[in-house]
């Protein structure tokens, strides 16, 4: 330790002679003594990273790192700035989802699926069912209402994805007025879910054949009105950041990945589209009536970043479109299969203490048919029962392929069901896009894919 | 019950699915695959079944082959789109070699969909023509899917690929499978490089070994970790869940229908 | 608020806890633990509508060192747990930790091999927040709970005393299992 040339400073606080540094080093100015305090054992780590020329180091970035889009854990090895070797880290979220599906019943199952990817919910959801459907052979059966309702809430919530998406990107470029500006706009969409299905996220409102209840009255009018406001919100996000010098400068050119890349580590959606190629199951293979709706898919020859962020605006302009058309095509009418077998037998309504079936419902199974009350019993606990045999059914969820692969052995649960996550698939194009750019377009790129963990590790 | 009476079925065959009435696919013939038996009603083994089923015996059947015409979706004739895919991955394999017979042992067509099943050496080749041959051109994989079936012997695990054509509009399954002694498959890496997380992942919760990946290590479960979770022999592992007075076991510690 | 108008001499008296415990309430860091679909509850709460910036929580901190206060948000897998424990360990004293959500509370609804049945069995956990996941008012609720705990921690000798006390009321309890009555 070495003494302070003087034992006060002019303002009267101790200085740091008085507290026990291995060095530091005293320096007059006119301010007053300055003094240096260096020492411990970062001189010896900063003098061997001086005198050695190799600059490549391994960085670990996460799973707890604010910009890594969840518990994603990123390996990169950079030489300076450059990112030579990048590598992802994924299983930090698992939840065996898939294998507690094989303890529930196939309706329960939905409860689970819509928690996989928790941005994504009616995506899971309708996915999960369709296969059902497919495997039970009611896939024609399910009454127009449903299937029109369903693609109503899926676009609805490939809005709210395509929000979170740019907003939490934008965030992680520093833009946070995006942010604010994204979750606004989707505390509107969660206002729509909550009066449809009563809950903000994680539904399970699509059931196999069709959905859990019907449209609440006054259902219409809200989204009606969302799509007014919405049609003026989002030009908001084209003046802020479409033509916004820094933000193209964060954008353009970074997370390159060609139609080849796409092909070959299988990423779908946006960045597929980014590529060039339409592809879009809406159109090539359609479900739930996508034939019959006006839409465009939007495309980008950039493979970049920025020609994401443009088909993600565009697809939610598109959405608005579709609900638009599905606002109008509402019929009354049934919600569920007429199979008595599978359809739950009691619409819900809402009872002095929160959700319940409705009286007359109850009034008919307790007063007067003993049978249906058995019915309803073993339909609730027992479950239908779904003829051996395999299915895969794909929707286009704001990510890209979600597939649904499921097995049924007769029983009334589950025996497999996997999921095909378009994050999952998707993320394996991180290295890709990453190595040989900076440090700092990782962050663009990782959220330029979009990746959701919840749905990649499952 | 609105059962229908089904003439051509016999008596004595096992029905498991006849509680959805007639709105399920009409029941498979005898040519189903036994894959499991199942006994009892609630899939209780300890006695606990008081149902009066528990001697109940039934077979667990999965699709058997199907035989020519294959048909295809939107198919107005019996020949259609699956032929079309058959003939020319017939033909590609002719071309190579290889027995069609000796590479495909069965090919399935249920719900609107193609399987082939594929013999687990002739994987690679396959994956390889379908991917490149301008008739069939399999561009995207979508992954693979393990599937444990322990009462299958001899092919207890199964991995199923979905390939997806984008240039003809097509979706078809591969299914491969290999037995509990000897869980390998050959890697689709080389050919479809999507595969490289699925099949990590396939790996992980299976045990299925992709001879030729790169880099199998466990993706999911931390690297120490034991077994492998979503084979049907390994538990869920869930604890009971304990409330006031009352104790809850966890799902699979529960009686429960079968 | 007017009430250094009415003080005679400008003096306020209060306890050193008091205070101590005045000034950590008022200003809270806590650290980005998001993990699963609470994750995006705890961003929506931070965000305009409900705007955690009222009670001087809107700093979310990147870093654990810079942080007080943990919110777990969504379901702790067993990979996670080591990387939970070390986050926090890497907090400073006091910390706080909130288990947001049941997953993180209980294990919820995923009983089985792959999760942890409980933040609690890893961390200790200051207050625990049900829901699935828990509504932007909820975790405010919670937050205001724990603005209220860390308002009456008690310091020096008489937290001692709380620990013994809180230690000694622990091995009376009756284990939940033999407990009786409604689910309170």
């Amino acid at each position: 330790m070495t003494t302070a040339p003087h034992s006060h400073s002019p303002n009267g606080h101790r200085t740091s002679s008085d507290f026990d540094t291995t060095e530091s080093l005293a320096r007059e100015t006119t301010e007053g003594t300055v003094y240096n305090v260096t020492g411990g054992d970062w001189d010896e780590i900063a003098a061997s990273a001086a005198k050695s020329d190799d600059e490549r180091i391994i960085v670990n970035m996460g799973p707890q790192h604010p910009s890594t889009h969840g518990v994603l854990r990123l390996i990169l090895e950079i030489d300076g700035e450059t990112v030579t070797e990048a590598r992802c880290g994924i299983g930090y979220l698992h939840t065996g989802i898939e294998k507690n599906l094989e303890y529930r019943t196939w309706t329960q199952g939905t409860t689970f699926v819509t928690r996989m990817d928790y941005l994504t919910p009616f995506f899971n959801e309708t996915a999960y069912c369709l296969a059902v459907e497919k495997l039970l052979g009611i896939t024609d059966d399910i009454p127009d209402r449903a299937s029109v309702v369903r693609v109503m809430l899926m676009e609805l919530n490939r809005l709210s994805s395509h929000l979170v998406c740019i907003a939490t990107g934008g965030m992680e470029l520093g833009a946070t007025t995006i942010m604010i500006y994204g979750f606004r706009d989707r505390e509107l969409i969660l206002d729509i879910y909550e009066l449809i299905t009563g809950l903000r996220m994680n539904h399970a409102y699509i059931r196999p054949g069709g959905l859990a209840q019907d449209l609440p009255p006054g259902a219409v009018d809200q989204v009606r009105a969302f799509v007014k406001k919405m049609r003026k919100n989002l030009p908001e996000y084209d003046k802020l950041a479409t033509g916004n010098p820094v933000f193209k400068g964060r954008m353009e050119g970074i997370g390159y990945l060609d139609l080849a890349g796409c092909m070959a580590t299988g990423a779908t959606g946006p960045i597929v589209r980014s590529a060039g190629l339409p592809h879009d199951l809406r159109k090539t293979q359609p479900y739930c009536g996508y034939e019959d709706y006006e839409f465009d898919i939007p495309t980008a020859d950039t493979c970049d970043a920025y020609g994401r962020f443009l088909i993600r605006l565009e697809e939610m302009r598109q959405s608005l479109r579709i609900i638009e058309q599905c606002l109008d095509r509402l019929e009354p009418g049934p919600v569920m299969v007429a199979d008595k077998k599978i359809a739950w037998p009691a619409q819900l309504a809402l009872g002095p203490d929160g959700l319940g079936n409705s009286l007359d419902h109850i009034k008919k199974i307790m007063g007067t048919s003993m049978e249906a009350l058995i019915h309803h019993f073993k339909l609730v606990t027992e479950g239908f029962r779904v003829p051996p045999g395999q299915a895969y059914a794909a929707v286009e969820s704001p990510k890209g392929e979600l597939g649904v692969h499921a097995v049924s052995d007769g029983g009334t649960r589950p025996y497999r069901v996997h999921f095909r996550d378009p994050s999952f698939t998707n993320l394996q194009a991180m290295a890709a896009m990453c190595e040989g750019g900076q440090v700092a377009d990782v962050i663009v790129a990782v959220a330029s894919i979009d990746p959701v963990m919840g749905g990649v590790d499952r | 019950m609105s059962e229908q009476k089904n003439p051509e079925r016999p008596d004595d065959e096992p029905r498991g699915d006849n509680a959805n009435g007639e709105a399920v696919p009409t029941q498979r013939d005898d040519t189903g695959e036994v894959i499991a038996t199942r006994r009892g009603m609630f899939g209780a083994d300890n006695g606990g079944d008081t149902s009066g089923y528990g001697g109940l015996v039934r077979t667990v059947r999965l699709p058997g082959a199907t035989s020519r015409p294959y048909g295809g979706p939107g198919a107005r004739e019996a020949y259609g789109d699956f032929d079309e895919i058959a003939d020319e991955l017939e033909g590609a394999l002719d071309e190579q070699g290889l027995v069609p017979e000796n590479v495909i042992p069965k090919t399935v067509v249920d719900r609107g969909e193609l399987t082939f099943h594929i013999e687990r050496e002739y994987l690679p080749a396959v994956a390889r023509i379908l991917r490149d041959d301008p008739a069939l051109r399999f561009e995207l994989c979508t992954g693979v899917s393990g599937v444990h079936f322990p009462g299958d012997k001899g092919r207890e695990l199964h991995a199923v690929y979905h390939l997806r054509s984008i240039t003809h509009n097509r979706l078809i399954r591969l299914e491969v499978s290999a037995p509990d002694a000897d869980p390998h498959i050959p890697s689709l890496v080389a050919v479809y490089p999507t595969n490289d997380w699925h099949e990590r992942e396939t790996y992980d919760f299976f045990g299925l070994v992709f001879d030729g990946h790169p880099a199998l290590t466990r993706i999911m479960m931390p690297d120490d970790w034991q077994g492998f979770p979503q084979r049907k022999d390994y538990p869920l592992g869930g604890i009971p869940v304990e409330y006031k007075g009352a104790q809850i076991p966890a799902p699979d510690q529960r009686r429960s229908y079968s | 608020m007017g009430l250094e108008e009415k003080l005679p001499s400008g003096f306020l008296l209060t306890t050193v806890e008091q205070a101590a415990g005045w000034v950590r309430k008022s200003s809270v860091f806590p650290a980005t633990f998001g993990l699963a679909c609470c994750a995006i509850e705890m961003m929506t709460t931070g965000a305009g509508r409900y705007d955690l910036a009222r009670f001087g929580m809107e700093v979310f901190r990147g870093s654990p060192r810079q942080a007080d206060l943990m919110i777990v948000a969504g379901r702790v897998s067993q990979k996670m747990a080591p990387v939970l424990r070390q986050v926090y360990d890497q907090m400073p004293n006091p910390k706080w930790v909130i288990s947001m959500g049941v997953c993180a509370s209980s294990g919820g609804m995923f009983n089985n091999y792959a999760i942890v049945q409980g933040v609690d069995h890893i961390v200790p956990v200051d207050i625990y927040l049900p829901g699935c996941p828990p509504r932007p008012e909820m975790l405010m609720d919670a937050i205001l709970k724990l603005h209220d705990k860390i308002q009456h921690t008690k310091l020096g000798v008489n937290q001692q005393q709380a620990a013994r006390e809180a230690e000694e009321a622990a091995l009376k309890a009756l284990p939940l299992i033999e407990m009786k009555g409604l689910l309170r």
